[in-house]
């Protein structure tokens, strides 16, 4: 498996740290559902079968934290992105919202 | 027809030509008492103790390919009751005395092997916690013996004591662990479930699962519609996938495993050994070959395949412990798809669905568990409360604080 990292190139998965699915979103501590907000952040996942968006460290690289969309099935990536990028498109759009 | 010496004599004579097959091949009937989903070890030992133990006998295992084609069938054979906490302890030893008297139970030879587990240690702080760890198994009445550098040096002479980085101090001995055959576990438990009326069903994949009311009342299956009583999950690997089609949110990863065998030898290791510290372990089958393995991959995955980083890191482990090991061939490698939890335990619960049972997450720990992983999710479906051996092995403990945590590594999954 070779991740194609955004800023020094194709690598093999070797170079990366995997910290698991990148769609589950910090709740806010403030809120009145706040602990089982928590419980199901913290615990639960989707773990799906299919494509699969997840969070790479390239430690042996530019040290950037990777957005990875990845078939798990096939093992076939076919998205990389830096998740600094993710994350700034998602408060603009939550910030949108409001 | 049982199995014994005067029968193996008579079939001896006959030349062969009467032996039946070990179980039937019957068509799904419309409706059972009882469905267990997937035929690996732990479903066929839930149908083998439903039958014996609670006298339910209406009862399918569904398979969607062959029984055994899954992990039971892709494991490294080891069992073992070797570890620290209550819960963990208790199940596991009660595993531990399942296998031991497996094949009388079982009328079938399992190849159950008790030549020991060692766990190495390589300074005075691993020492103390496995010190620890043998004293809470023989507060529980488990056999542990902590064996110092001259000792282990008697049993595996051949490895390399004073590596620069993790010299070889000693090791902690469960004498009673061993290793088992596991598709002969398979078929034990599926001839003697069969012969107490469950049907085993193979090729007979569940598509859904139809949910009245709240309550369990049908699986939708490639072979059609069957109606149940009563339904058990024991799919670790795809347990999310089974739980998303009841609407299951579950606190699992899935993960891959990667295990690898060598050409076949003459005995050379005559126990199982684990290196924690290098991310290996090996023992030897019956056959000769070197079974070995290491860590996960380490990333979420269905494909039952790892990728090359791991096959090198699992030999550099094995290369480094017995530099003997370079001198072999490698005959197979292959991967299993495991349910990893995020406390690294078990589940065996009721789910928020009435009738619809969950036995998953074993992590890469489950061929040991199936004797007491049947027993327990038996125990479970057939009174609906569960046995003491397993109450703690709850689904709700998660949101509620009461994780088993063997390793202390909290919740992430692969690194359990």
């Amino acid at each position: 498996m070779r991740i194609a990292c955004p800023f020094c190139g194709e690598r093999g998965n070797e170079e990366f740290v995997y910290y698991g699915d990148a769609t589950v979103v910090r709740p806010d501590p403030g809120a009145a559902d706040a602990t089982a907000a928590f419980a199901d952040y913290v615990y639960l996942r989707d773990n799906v079968r299919g494509a699969h968006r997840e969070l790479w460290y390239h430690g042996v690289g530019c040290h950037s934290w990777l957005i990875v969309t990845r078939d798990t099935m096939s093992h076939e990536i076919k998205r990389v992105e830096f998740a600094r990028d993710a994350v700034r498109s998602r408060a603009l759009s939550t910030e949108g919202e409001r | 027809m049982k199995y014994s010496a005067f029968s193996l004599v008579y079939q001896a004579l006959r030349g062969h030509t009467g032996w039946k097959p070990a179980w039937r091949d019957p068509e799904p009937k419309p409706e059972y008492d009882v469905i267990i989903v997937g035929g690996g070890g732990h479903g066929l030992a839930t149908a083998h103790y439903l039958a014996k133990e609670h006298g339910l006998t209406n009862v399918a295992v569904l398979e969607k390919g062959w029984i055994g084609s899954g992990n039971a069938g892709r494991n490294t054979t080891i069992i073992r009751s070797n570890y620290l906490l209550p819960a963990n302890i208790q199940f596991y030893e009660w595993s531990m005395k399942l296998w031991e008297g497996l094949e009388q139970d079982l009328n079938y030879n399992a190849m159950v092997s008790q030549r020991g587990v060692i766990n190495l240690y390589h300074s005075d702080a691993q020492r103390d916690a496995f010190a620890r760890r043998g004293n809470a198994m023989r507060l529980n009445g488990v056999d542990a013996e902590l064996l110092g550098r001259d000792q282990v040096r008697v049993i595996l002479p051949f490895l390399d004591y004073d590596n620069a980085r993790f010299p070889i101090h000693g090791g902690l001995l469960q004498g009673r662990g061993g290793t088992a055959r596991h598709d002969a576990v398979v078929w034990g438990y599926a001839r003697a479930a069969d012969q107490r009326g469950v049907d085993i069903i193979q090729n007979c994949e569940v598509t859904g699962l139809v949910i009245r009311d709240g309550r369990i009342a049908a699986v939708e299956t490639t072979r059609g519609m069957i109606r149940a009583g009563k339904v058990g999950l024991a799919v670790a690997g795809n347990t999310s996938r089974l739980g998303a089609m009841a609407g299951l949110r579950l606190p699992i990863e899935s993960h891959v495993i990667q295990a690898f065998v060598s050409e076949g030898i003459k005995p050379v290791i005559d126990c199982v050994l684990t290196f924690g510290a290098g991310h290996f372990y090996i023992s030897q089958s019956d056959k000769g070959g070197l079974v070995f393995g290491g860590d996960l991959d380490g990333y979420n995955t269905y494909a039952q395949r790892g990728n090359l980083p791991t096959v090198e890191d699992v030999i550099e482990g094995g290369v480094a412990l017995w530099p003997g090991l370079g001198r072999l061939r490698l005959l197979r490698n292959w991967g299993g798809l495991i349910d990893m939890t995020m406390d690294g335990s078990p589940i065996i619960d009721r789910t928020p669905i009435d009738g619809l049972y969950l036995n998953g997450g074993w992590n890469y720990g489950g061929f040991k568990a199936t004797p007491a992983s049947g027993w327990c999710f038996a125990h479970l479906i057939a009174r609906d409360e569960p046995h003491a051996f397993n109450a703690p092995f709850r689904l709700d403990r998660f949101a509620a604080g009461a994780v088993i945590d063997e390793k202390g590594q909290g919740a992430q999954p692969n690194l359990h």
